[in-house]
């Protein structure tokens, strides 16, 4: 009888266990995200699973890339080190499922904001930190230069799971072209592919293309065609249901923009709490309880700027310097001619 | 305490924490799936799916349902599954025979390709057969062709496609003679029982199959043309084969190594089948004066083959659910047509990996159940 008795308090403490979780769950406070971070010591982020300067790493293991940057911004802002970031590649097909099963915070991956994945899977798009469009890359030796001399059978590589794949139909359809599709699941499997000639094209964001082709075997024998067949804004992306996570890793990456706007550089950053100029005090944590609003510091956006640096810093550290897209495009500021432009952190 | 109670609540206590584990992961997913605002439901399955797949054995584009390209991905599924038993099942045979060869070569041979193939991870050889091969293979220009109608390049290998006119007289020509060899077969059956006679069954079967879709080309009105490949210029130094069939890259590169990684393991169980038949019984059967290819027909095979099914059930299994490593060579299988693409742009991450796990496990109890039966017809029948 003793045998039983044993079994059943066993089980009856691992109901009551089980129980415990799920009244946990249930009792979701207003920031639980923000809570666990905190408690945790690091910002859990999903990134690419190597895309020279958007999120790539090292030898060493360090992550460098404006994908990056957003989530060493968050963590600058939340727990006051932009070191402290778990980094979670991840591939295409993977990285929504990684997200909404709780197992990242922030998915930081050049992800497409479109209006079913921000409605239809749980996720929320916070903002756009690339603006880009798909294009088609092909063999110098080709001749090809333009789209338009696409002909019927021609065979496309590229990854699986994305938006890539509905444009490129889109697109071949359009232009009534038949086409094989070869769709892998890593983009490294994508270049190798490609590189070896088992497609004629090799089609993704253009951003993408630019980054993938400093991988090729021979970088000078690929050119990506002039034309830009799809709306691509990449962003950052959170759970659905903590609007709190949501603003914080919203305005962590507006405030490098609009950093960027008013001058405020991670050099100058400290001398600026004396500005005259009230937008710039408020950014450097001089004026204003902008941080209360999220259960924050004053200082968040300072540090911010201190440790990450403004948007320009970053996008000339990892996509300038590297010599992925030395021009800005779109991606300059709205007063510089470019589309960035984001609301006020007032 | 009385033996039958305690006999049943263990198993109580077994069906309570199952259904409780289950019940709390159940709940627990209907929480969190509401508190994330995630719809829970199979209509999608009619909705357009606006994809292309490579590789489709049905009629798919983008404009059919995210149904149809389920079984776009289950067909090319079942597709390297049977291609790639058939292969495994005849290379491991040889294999396995050859390992037992007196020939010093031979069966140094065969233990060396077993030991090589199944030592190394399955992703690798995949991996290793599509790209290490695929870069050997010559551009579409730059390929000779095979036997002058085969062409074997970087983007698939390319084979006339048959023209058949009155292919359905031809097709009757087949039935007949199968029908035809099974009559003679059963009363060649008959004849041996009763007066004792062999006819030769054999050499009969053979002609019939032959003679009979010959006759079909010769008076039936039967005629066979072939579409041979021919190059066709993409751009510049970009090419590809129009006409003909075309068997993609990915589809040869996961079919071999799924057939060369399982053929081993078949090897082996064919190894030990044949190892498993008792000396005594060859010996004996050549003292009641049958030759050795009766001896290996009538006395080994049939005792081998009961040793050798039920374990190569489980490697017709594996190679089944092995194939869904297609995913990382762009092979558009179910595992990436279905569980990758369109969970992709769908999100139903539950709906849908539910439903490829309930394709696996109809698929690998297909092929039990089938194995089951032919293993029973097989095994010693007690009289």
């Amino acid at each position: 009888m003793f045998k039983y008795l044993k079994q059943l308090t066993s089980l009856v403490a691992m109901v009551a266990v089980l129980f415990t979780f799920t009244t946990e769950t249930m009792a979701a406070k207003k920031s639980k995200t923000l809570k666990n971070t905190q408690k945790k010591g690091f910002v859990r982020c999903g990134v690419s699973q190597g895309l020279p300067g958007f999120s790539n790493a090292d030898a060493a293991g360090n992550w460098t890339g404006i994908d990056v940057d957003v989530c060493r911004a968050v963590a600058a802002a939340v727990l006051g080190d932009a070191n402290k970031v778990k980094f979670t590649p991840l591939s295409a097909k993977e990285r929504f499922t990684a997200l909404t099963s709780g197992e990242i915070d922030i998915l930081s991956r050049n992800t497409t904001w479109t209006l079913s994945r921000d409605a239809d899977i749980g996720l929320t798009f916070v903002g756009v930190n690339f603006y880009d469009g798909q294009g088609f890359m092909v063999r110098k030796s080709s001749g090809i230069t333009s789209t338009s001399q696409f002909k019927d059978g021609i065979s496309a590589c590229t990854n699986i799971g994305t938006t890539t794949e509905l444009n490129m139909r889109d697109f071949f359809n359009s232009k009534g072209i038949s086409y094989e599709p070869v769709a892998f699941e890593k983009a490294d499997e994508v270049v190798a592919a490609y590189d070896a000639g088992r497609c004629d094209t090799y089609t993704t964001d253009k951003s993408g293309l630019a980054a993938q082709r400093t991988k090729m075997s021979n970088p000078d024998d690929h050119i990506v065609l002039p034309e830009t067949v799809s709306k691509e804004p990449l962003g950052p992306v959170v759970r659905q249901g903590d609007s709190v996570w949501e603003d914080i890793v919203r305005w962590s990456l507006n405030a490098m923009i609009e950093a960027e706007e008013y001058g405020i550089t991670s050099a100058n950053a400290d001398s600026m709490k004396t500005s005259d100029n009230p937008a710039v005090k408020r950014l450097v944590g001089a004026e204003g309880e902008l941080g209360a609003a999220f259960g924050l510091d004053n200082e968040w956006s300072l540090r911010i700027i201190k440790q990450v640096g403004n948007y320009g810093e970053s996008y000339k550290r990892n996509i300038a310097d590297t010599g992925i897209l030395p021009d800005r495009g779109p991606n300059e500021l709205w007063t510089k001619g470019g589309i960035l432009y984001v609301p006020p952190a007032r | 305490m009385d033996l039958k109670i305690q006999k049943i609540i263990p198993q109580l206590i077994t069906v309570l924490v199952v259904v409780l584990v289950f019940g709390f992961f159940t709940y627990n997913a209907q929480i969190n799936m509401e508190n994330r605002g995630i719809d829970f439901g199979y209509g999608f399955l009619s909705q357009e799916s606006s994809f292309d797949v490579q590789f489709s054995l049905i009629e798919y584009d983008g404009s059919h349902s995210y149904f149809r390209a389920y079984l776009v991905g289950l067909l090319n599924t079942i597709l390297v599954s049977v291609i790639g038993i058939i292969i495994a099942t005849i290379l491991g045979v040889i294999v396995g025979v050859a390992r037992l060869s007196p020939n010093y070569l031979i069966n140094q041979f065969a233990a060396f390709y077993v030991e090589f193939f199944r030592n190394i991870p399955l992703l690798l050889q995949i991996f290793f057969w599509y790209f290490a091969a695929l870069r050997a293979l010559p551009l579409p220009q730059d390929a000779d062709a095979m036997l002058g109608v085969f062409f074997l390049t970087i983007k698939g290998l390319y084979v006339p496609a048959f023209i058949w006119e009155n292919l359905n007289v031809f097709l009757y020509s087949i039935i007949a003679a199968i029908i035809a060899i099974v009559v003679i077969r059963i009363h060649a059956r008959k004849v041996q029982e009763t007066q004792g006679k062999q006819l030769p069954v054999f050499w009969i079967s053979v002609g019939l199959i032959f003679i009979l879709p010959l006759l079909s080309f010769l008076i039936g009105g039967v005629s066979l043309s072939f579409e041979i490949p021919k190059l066709k210029q993409l751009a510049t130094t970009s090419f590809k084969y129009e006409g003909g069939i075309s068997l993609p890259p990915e589809l040869i590169a996961l079919t071999l190594s799924l057939a060369l990684y399982t053929a081993t393991f078949i090897a082996e169980c064919v190894r030990a089948g044949i190892q498993g038949v008792g000396k005594g019984q060859k010996e004996a059967a050549a003292s009641i004066g049958l030759n050795p290819n009766q001896v290996l027909k009538l006395v080994v095979m049939p005792q081998a083959l009961r040793i050798i099914i039920p374990p190569t059930t489980n490697q017709y299994l594996n190679l089944t659910k092995n194939s869904s490593l297609a995913a990382a060579i762009a092979y558009p299988d179910l595992v990436l047509v279905f569980a990758g693409t369109a969970l992709m742009q769908t999100g139903k991450a539950i709906e849908i990996v539910s439903i490829t796990m309930l394709t696996y496990l109809s698929l690998s109890i297909s092929i039990s159940i089938l194995m089951n039966w032919y293993n029973k017809k097989i095994a010693i029948k007690e009289k």
